[in-house]
């Protein structure tokens, strides 16, 4: 019988901490890709874009992160791919974090004043050299706050990884629950430690934030 | 080559209706005692104490930033350990209450914060008791301006209730994971479960929409 003092708890627990971390980057780093292709396809007016973007924003944002991982998770595999739990959840989050990030930039683009898109054209820029150099800049001032804070609701999202079975924090929480018949320990830690990790991102948010309307 | 076989999942309907039918229920339980806990917490951090905003603050920040499905299962899993036990259906209504509260009270809050001042000082001067002008005055334009904020955040409590099915409460993602385990059909149920959550998001929007003006801040 092995006895798990709380300080074995914490390390194993700090030891998954590692692959929430790198989950949320890549949903982050991914979705943000994509939802910037998305973005310029449709202020670019690319036939056929809007309609795809507000349905594929519309899919997403309308049903449950989960139905999303499950059906990554069982999808891919209908092709024969065969896939770990690994690859399916950074699948899902990517598309998950494209679809509120190209929305969220995209009232952000909204946001800059109506003016600055005919005075630039009036100068003969290309629709490249006004997202460079005219609306890119002040949009993305306004942008930073919102995506910022995105990016905790994509922390939080990881979590629900583990229902398919990938070991980040929750599951590693999950496992030793069940070895060492302490669950409301564990959890209080799993729970502590997503705060840990997410609390100072929402506060740097909050800040931005305040720092944006107070300045104008 | 792929085949689907919808029928093989369309045919258990029963179950997938009612499943439809208790992520409905849990959602109109929470929300209408999440509303009023996010209510009394919002009206806690403007008018209470500094004892009292201070630990309000601290549920909110609490639960805003850990993941719903911990708050779940520490409900669910740790709370035994101290004696208390709960049903499945009981801790998941609790953590989407809990959770939701701590959204709802910090949209109130904005809502609140921006009541113009002289609307308050134009109440109190009608000799109105601090608790009408709060009822009265200050909460039915609050919510009026943060509605549509309030309607997105019970959908996507909703929507995180697919979590529940993890502590074996049996509502819709519940139902499909119990098809695909009878019928191997597993991609095919959740597209079914998946495209219901997207009918049911619709419609709870359009029927919150509608409901908000009618009976919860008048028009």
């Amino acid at each position: 019988m092995v006895d798990f003092s709380l300080w074995d708890i914490l390390r194993n627990l700090l030891q998954a901490v590692r692959w929430t971390v790198a989950l949320s980057l890549i949903a982050f780093i991914g979705g943000g890709l994509i939802g910037l292709g998305l973005l310029v396809a449709r202020i670019a007016k690319v036939r056929g874009a809007e309609a795809f973007a507000v349905a594929y924003v519309q899919l997403f944002q309308g049903t449950p992160l989960l139905m999303q991982l499950f059906l990554a998770y069982f999808g891919l595999a209908l092709f024969g791919l065969n896939v770990s739990a690994w690859t399916a959840a950074a699948l899902a989050l990517t598309l998950y974090s494209s679809a509120y990030l190209t929305e969220i930039w995209r009232g952000c683009v909204n946001a800059v004043a109506k003016g600055q898109w005919e005075a630039s054209s009036a100068l003969a820029l290309t629709l490249r050299e006004q997202l460079r150099y005219v609306i890119g800049p002040q949009a993305l001032k306004v942008a930073v706050p919102p995506t910022v804070g995105f990016s905790v609701q994509i922390i939080k999202g990881t979590a629900l990884a583990s229902v398919i079975g990938f070991v980040e924090l929750t599951k590693a929480g999950t496992m030793i629950a069940n070895a060492t018949f302490r669950p409301f320990t564990v959890y209080a830690c799993v729970a502590l430690m997503y705060f840990v990790l997410c609390f100072p991102v929402s506060y740097w948010a909050r800040t931005l934030e305040r720092k944006l309307h107070g300045h104008r | 080559m792929i085949a689907f076989d919808f029928p093989a999942v369309l045919v258990e309907w029963p179950m997938l209706l009612k499943g439809a039918g208790i992520t409905l229920a849990l959602t109109a339980v929470s929300a209408t005692i999440g509303l009023g806990l996010g209510v009394a917490c919002a009206w806690a951090r403007t008018y209470g104490g500094a004892v009292l905003r201070a630990l309000v603050g601290a549920y909110v920040e609490a639960i805003r930033n850990t993941p719903f499905i911990v708050q779940l299962f520490f409900l669910f899993f740790g709370l035994p350990s101290l004696g208390v036990k709960l049903t499945p259906e009981t801790a998941s209504v609790l953590a989407m209450v809990v959770n939701l509260g701590a959204y709802a009270a910090e949209i109130v809050r904005a809502g609140i914060s921006a009541t113009p001042r002289g609307q308050v000082e134009a109440a109190q001067s009608l000799a109105l008791s601090a608790r009408q002008v709060f009822t009265r005055v200050v909460l039915p334009p609050a919510l009026k301006r943060v509605w549509p904020a309030l309607v997105s955040q019970i959908i996507i409590v909703m929507l995180g209730s697919a979590v529940c099915s993890q502590v074996s409460t049996q509502e819709l993602s519940y139902a499909a994971n119990l098809i695909q385990s009878r019928n191997f059909r597993a991609f095919e149920a959740f597209i079914v479960a998946t495209v219901m959550y997207l009918a049911l998001s619709v419609m709870v929007r359009q029927l919150l929409n509608w409901a908000g003006p009618r009976f919860i801040f008048g028009r």
